[in-house]
């Protein structure tokens, strides 16, 4: 009896049909790119026992497991239960059949930079949010990638997604206990914007120009700078690699909340919903955008979206990045 | 020897707080939520209270109480073109809960602010004399606490102690002031505070007759031009620290009236040896923890035959670069004996 499968439905199911006929590799999400080691056993088991004894780190802070025959999927879906259970069902993600393994893929794994679990320069908890995230939008069928990071050093390259979330520290400055040592203007100005200047012996900020980092709250021996407890995002949009327009995402929002991001993602999905070209195999949101405009994009994403006083909303964003039908390596006359 | 005491409930203490409210401004370690350092983590520092509750007791404050009697800018006078005018001092009296280390460290601000020298700081008595000390008792210590073999440990030096427990209080009233307060309400039990016996960093402080000129150029120094960033946390956090520089700030629409304040400096920190015509002491930050080291436990015991530092370890707390004081103590000692013995 020949090997007979749907290979839509088996890439739905986060397998993919591989270079190797009658192989195939599992891709295990990781939301947030944080887990209790105690997962790792079953994906050593799952590559030892089933795959070729390797495991591929993504780019996406998933786990992929190669060299899996395709007759073993059912079994391998119930040994993955526990993770489906403890990365997804725990967080609140809505999934049917949790031994049938993962119901979608085109959704890509929310990753995220380490944030401040660890790392001093976060604004915020990157997993937390993530997982929020997944929980919103997870399963789903469209090419969405998202990613978080902590701060504007973007360690997770949110620049390269679909929707990239940054985190933004609004920064509130007590003259009373700065004592003049200018370490945070002059940080300001060497790694940041420059967004702040010393006049009178106190510091002075131009909120125009800060983009929230929180370095000057790190460099402040005496804690006159410090955080807003209230944690702000910025918000950027449609960035991507692939074979027709590479380019960075560029700002939509800035200085919004949590329940900000979460809607305008969801939103999103409405509008793919209903712009998608269905001609196509998949569309991936960005082009999606290319074709409708920035305007009819944003006027889905922002739909009941209550923005707050601090927020500001991109007026319009050009994209740029390069195309490669007209890149510098053609001469005229090809 | 009995010494008797006081037992309340947390809400007749606070009753208590709120009656001393009206004649006195009440500060204490406190939680400032989500206002620390890194984000998601709160900063403990002094600040007013209205309730016991909101006393941080089980961890050590990242700042000192000392910003209560020399606030971190205070202003100075008021200047116009014909006259000065001094600010007018809040007329509440102030009651400060602090650890033992801390009170001691109080004693050293008042030697370099009243007995240094012909004048006393005019500014730092209106705001001392106000003072009065609530111990918190301090049994275990915390990480980098070195006071044991500073002499930081103990004081008597208090108005009332405290021991908290969850729910309530135990308290030994000294000062008559307050002791009326609690005979109505407290329950009277045998009580003295104890003190910390021992510390996990134990520092050997060399003798000031010990200490040769050399050591001003010795090598040891050296590794801290490499580790220090100057930023002043060991300056700011530390109770003993005392410099300041003074601003005149001139007024943007008449820049001849305006005012002078005073504000803290530290001798890690750039621009604090900045002299007239742009020369720059201490450049290298080795030479500044130099300074800082010998100021702490030799020139100032010289003159006034105790060490500065009460061992309440806050700069190895807070320094980002793990300096630790402590071990630059112990450090200093060692080279010390080691040359001793290379001499004999
Ligand atoms: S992006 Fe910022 S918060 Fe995240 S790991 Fe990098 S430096 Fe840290
Ligand atoms: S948050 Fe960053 S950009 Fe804004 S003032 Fe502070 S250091 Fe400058
Ligand atoms: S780092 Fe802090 S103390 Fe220094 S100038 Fe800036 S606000 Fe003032
Ligand atoms: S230095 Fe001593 S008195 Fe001060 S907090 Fe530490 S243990 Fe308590
Ligand atoms: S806290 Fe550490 S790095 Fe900062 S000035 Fe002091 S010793 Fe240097």
């Amino acid at each position: 009896m020949g090997l007979d499968l749907n290979t839509k439905k088996v890439k739905k199911n986060a397998y993919r049909i591989t270079k190797e006929r009658g192989k195939t590799a599992l891709r295990i999400r990781v939301p947030g790119g944080h887990l209790e080691a105690k997962y790792l056993p079953i994906i050593k088991e799952i590559a030892e026992e089933y795959g070729n004894g390797t495991i591929h780190i993504t780019i996406r802070q998933g786990f992929e497991i190669p060299g899996i025959p395709f007759e073993k999927m059912e079994e391998i879906n119930r040994k993955i239960r526990p993770i489906i259970e403890g990365l997804e069902l725990d967080y609140g993600v809505k999934i049917d059949d949790p031994e049938g393994g993962y119901p979608a893929a085109g959704t890509r794994n929310v990753s995220a930079c380490i944030g401040n679990k660890v790392c001093r320069y976060a604004n915020y908890e990157t997993t937390e949010l993530a997982r929020k995230i997944e929980k919103a939008i997870y399963p789903n069928h469209y090419h969405v990638k998202i990613a978080l990071t902590g701060c504007p050093n973007d360690c997770i390259k949110a620049h390269m997604q679909d929707f990239g979330i940054v985190g933004m520290a609004d920064t509130q400055y007590d003259s009373y206990r700065c004592i003049g040592c200018e370490a945070c203007v002059k940080n300001c100005k060497k790694r940041a914007t420059g967004a702040l200047t010393f006049k009178n012996g106190k510091v002075k900020k131009d909120e125009r120009r800060c983009i929230g980092c929180g370095e000057c709250v790190l460099k402040c021996p005496t804690g006159a700078w410090t955080r807003n407890p209230k944690k702000f995002y910025k918000l950027l949009i449609m960035g991507r690699t692939g074979k027709k327009n590479p380019r960075l995402a560029k700002p939509f929002l800035e200085w919004v909340d949590e329940d900000t991001i979460i809607k305008v993602i969801k939103n999103t999905y409405e509008y793919i919903d209903k712009y998608i070209d269905r001609s196509l195999p998949k569309e991936h949101v960005g082009y999606i955008v290319d074709r409708t405009g920035f305007n009819v994009f944003k006027e889905y994403a922002l739909k009941d979206v209550e923005l707050g006083p601090k927020a500001k909303v991109a007026e319009y964003i050009d994209f740029r990045g390069y195309k490669y039908e007209k890149d510098a390596f053609m001469k005229e006359e090809e | 020897m009995k010494n008797m005491g006081f037992q309340l409930q947390n809400s007749d203490f606070n009753k208590i707080l709120n009656e001393l409210k009206k004649e006195y401004k009440i500060y204490a370690p406190k939680r400032f939520e989500k206002r620390g350092t890194f984000s998601d983590t709160d900063m403990i520092r002094y600040g007013e209270i209205d309730s016991v509750e909101e006393i941080v007791w089980k961890e050590k404050s990242e700042y000192s109480p000392k910003e209560i009697i020399f606030p971190i800018t205070q202003t100075l006078f008021y200047f116009t073109e014909e006259e000065y005018k001094v600010p007018k001092v809040d007329d509440k009296k102030i009651i400060v809960f602090l650890r033992p280390c801390d009170i001691n460290g109080v004693r050293r601000l008042d030697t370099i602010f009243l007995k240094n020298g012909e004048h006393e700081d005019f500014y730092y008595k209106r705001l001392r004399e106000k003072v009065k000390f609530v111990m918190i008792e301090c049994k275990e210590s915390f990480e980098n606490c070195f006071c044991v073999s500073m002499n930081g440990n103990y004081t008597d030096n208090y108005s009332i102690a405290v021991r908290f427990e969850d729910g309530q209080v135990t308290l030994d009233v000294k000062d008559e002031d307050f002791k009326g307060l609690f005979n109505k309400v407290g329950k009277e039990v045998d009580f003295t505070p104890e003190y910390v016996k021992e510390n996990h960093v134990k520092v050997e402080v060399p003798e000031v007759d010990k200490m040769p000129l050399e050591i001003f150029n010795h090598e040891m120094w050296k590794e801290y031009s490499e580790r220090c960033i100057a930023c002043g946390r060991c300056n700011v956090s530390c109770i003993t620290c005392s410099c300041f520089t003074t601003q005149d700030i001139p007024y943007e629409d008449n820049p001849k009236a305006g005012e002078r304040r005073r504000v803290w400096a530290g001798c890690h920190i750039d621009g604090f040896t900045d002299m007239a015509g742009g020369h720059s002491f201490r450049k290298e930050y080795g030479s500044r923890m130099r300074f800082k080291t010998l100021h702490k436990i030799y020139d100032y015991k010289k003159r006034f035959e105790e060490n500065m530092c009460v061992g309440c370890g806050r700069c190895d707390d807070r320094c980002p670069e793990y300096i630790s004081f402590s071990t630059c103590i112990n450090k200093l000692n060692k080279v010390l004996k080691e040359e001793e013995k290379d001499e004999e």
